[in-house]
């Protein structure tokens, strides 16, 4: 099978938006074994807000920062408000977190309506250019560069920092980690929050590509899910690896066998997940 | 009064209930028009689906959000039967619940491996790729078209005397009341008692010698087998079946619906199902927003109810009790012991 440079570049790209979205999810898990079903709403509000800031005031950068902000406070207001509370309680969690997903989906239907939105790329990034030989979209090729270096810096932050480190060894053994005199708590509140943020900027890149609109938070969702099990929960190696993998089974997919695109990764995830329950480098066992 | 006394009385008090349930049930085609009397049917197809899930999600302590899977299948199998081979209800009720149990007893060694989130993750997989199949397989099941014009079958008894509707409803209640009824015994029986103890703690109930694999793999089976009755009488019911029978969209409603309720307690998935579908067919006579109206009725299942609609009075009882400790503690102390606090969060 030829490998299709266009193809790639799609797969990668899409691949840097499953990172922003799978990694706090990860993380987040990891941590709390908190299972966050409304993930791909902060991925949707991060996408209407940019869509209505670049609109407004004509900056795509501002509609960057604005998504991503936007989705900060919501992320903050779920933790603060209803996730202290249901500590280790993974039916409860399941429940709220589709409650509070069904909320934004109605909410921000209410607000943009139902037809899909796009973003225009800034002036810089729009067109195509010529890479190993094939014309790709720069703006595909821009996500790219951005989700390796937001990976890079995820990286930075939690393998090269105090903070990092504390974060990994509430992965590997919360209570540990507390009688360290650590507030585990704050750890995952400050995780949660960034995750949240990362959501936010992963819906406000992705307007220009998918577009956005109310189903686009299940879609990121149950792809994010996948990722993060098929990584492994709470690593972010794992979720690299997990979506650079799930980016490109789908692209390639879509290319060569469209009919089934929509459950090829489904198959893909089956099948590791019945060889490595714990996924692919994952070091926590639910 | 004694403990015994009061414990007759209470059963007492909860055979009077049933046989109350019963007779309304049974006397609603003569209240209801036909359109309330199709959504109490769903709410019996659906409850008896969601009371299915319970026994993963509530007895054994297995989060599944696949379970739309057996629910589909049931309806399939149903829907082929009678379209292509006019099969009659009974035969092809029970090859529903065949295939049900035969689909868990394939997968389960695949998703028992793991638990908890994994386990949720899993069955989601394994019910997507079930889906993808059906969709692709179109020349059987029609894709994404799925199977239109399956005859809604009919009690013949009744069928001089009662309109369609009624009468399906009736075959259904009494599927379902028997279907209930086999599934309180199953609870019941040593055999429950060991999934309330897996669910508890899977590791002492090992070390007492139990086989929990073999314990978690009948259930999942079983669970199975019930989920693909309430797909087949949902199939029925529709007189149609689709791969939206089969999404994970289901499954999630069915969990909601459970938890709502009451995870774990027997009628509370029932409770949840007439609860959810109640509000969604009303709500939606008065505005498109249910959505939002279901999700915030999650939030406040969570918020004030934790553990569901029908341990409600035993909640109420909680919280008035603590309510009373804090205004007895009040007087005593300003501030109480940071210890204290500690303890009544947890």
């Amino acid at each position: 099978m030829p490998l299709n440079t266009a193809s790639v570049v799609i797969g990668l790209s899409y691949a840097s938006l499953l990172f922003l979205v799978a990694v706090g999810l990860s993380v987040v898990f990891g941590l709390m074994r908190f299972v966050n079903l409304a993930t791909g709403s902060l991925y949707l509000i991060g996408g209407y807000l940019a869509w209505t800031i670049a609109g407004e005031l004509g900056s795509f950068w501002l509609a960057l920062l604005g998504g991503a902000l936007g989705a900060l406070a919501v992320g903050v207001v779920i933790e603060r408000g209803f996730l202290e509370r249901l500590h280790r309680n993974e039916l409860l969690q399941v429940c709220l977190t589709l409650g509070v997903a069904y909320v934004v989906q109605d909410v921000t239907r209410w607000i943009w309506g139902g037809d899909p939105l796009r973003l225009r790329p800034p002036e810089s990034l729009r067109g195509s250019i010529l890479l190993l030989g094939s014309i790709v979209p720069t703006y595909r090729v821009a996500l790219i560069v951005a989700g390796v270096v937001l990976a890079g810096l995820v990286w930075y932050l939690l393998e090269r920092t105090k903070w990092g480190a504390y974060v990994r060894a509430g992965v590997d053994d919360l209570e540990m980690l507390e009688c360290l005199g650590i507030n585990g708590r704050r750890v995952f509140a400050i995780v949660f929050a960034l995750g949240a943020l990362l959501c936010g900027l992963g819906g406000a890149l992705g307007t220009p590509v998918t577009g956005v609109a109310p189903g686009a938070d299940i879609q990121i969702l149950l792809m994010a899910l996948i990722v993060v099990v098929l990584g492994g929960l709470g690593s972010v190696s794992g979720a690299v690896v997990a979506s650079v993998v799930v980016g490109l089974v789908d692209s390639m997919v879509r290319t060569y066998w469209p009919e089934a695109s929509f459950f090829a990764v489904w198959v893909l995830a089956a099948l590791v997940l019945a060889v490595r329950p714990q996924g692919l480098l994952g070091r926590v066992t639910a | 009064m004694p403990m015994e006394q009061m414990s007759r009385l209470r059963q007492r008090w909860q055979l009077l209930a049933y046989v109350v349930a019963v007779a309304a049930l049974l006397l609603a085609p003569a209240v209801l028009s036909t359109y309330p009397l199709s959504v109490l049917t769903e709410i019996l197809i659906f409850g008896l689906f969601a009371m299915s899930l319970n026994l993963l999600l509530g007895y054994t302590g297995l989060p599944t959000l696949g379970h739309s899977a057996f629910f589909g299948a049931g309806g399939y199998v149903v829907g082929l039967l009678a379209k292509y081979y006019q099969v009659p209800l009974g035969p092809a009720l029970l090859l529903a619940i065949l295939a049900g149990v035969v689909l868990a007893l394939v997968t389960g060694p695949i998703v028992l491996r793991t638990s908890g989130a994994y386990f949720l993750m899993l069955t989601l997989s394994l019910t997507q790729v079930l889906f993808g199949v059906v969709w692709l397989a179109r020349g059987v099941t029609g894709g994404d078209d799925g199977l239109p014009g399956i005859p809604t079958p009919q009690l013949a008894f009744l069928a001089g005397s009662l309109e369609p509707t009624a009468n399906f409803y009736y075959l259904a209640l009494a599927i379902v009341v028997v279907a209930i009824a086999s599934m309180a015994w199953v609870v019941r029986s040593s055999f429950g008692l060991a999934l309330l103890a897996i669910r508890e703690n899977e590791r002492v109930v090992e070390g007492l010698g139990y086989p929990t694999w073999l314990v978690k793999y009948a259930v999942y089976a079983l669970a199975g087998g019930y989920g693909a009755l309430a797909g087949a009488l949902y199939t029925f019911f529709k007189g149609y079946v689709g791969p939206g029978q089969l999404s994970w969209l289901v499954a999630g409603e069915g969990l909601v619906m459970t938890i709502v309720g009451g995870a774990g307690t027997f009628w509370g998935p029932m409770v949840g199902a007439a609860v959810v579908l109640l509000l969604r067919y009303e709500v939606s006579t008065f505005t498109q927003r249910w959505l939002l109206i279901l999700g915030l009725i999650f939030i406040a299942t969570v918020v004030l109810m934790p553990r569901g609609i029908v341990r409600l009075p035993e909640r109420l009882r909680e919280v008035r009790a603590r309510v009373r400790r804090e205004e007895l503690l009040e007087p005593v102390a300003g501030e109480r012991q940071p210890a204290e606090q500690v303890v009544e969060r947890s």
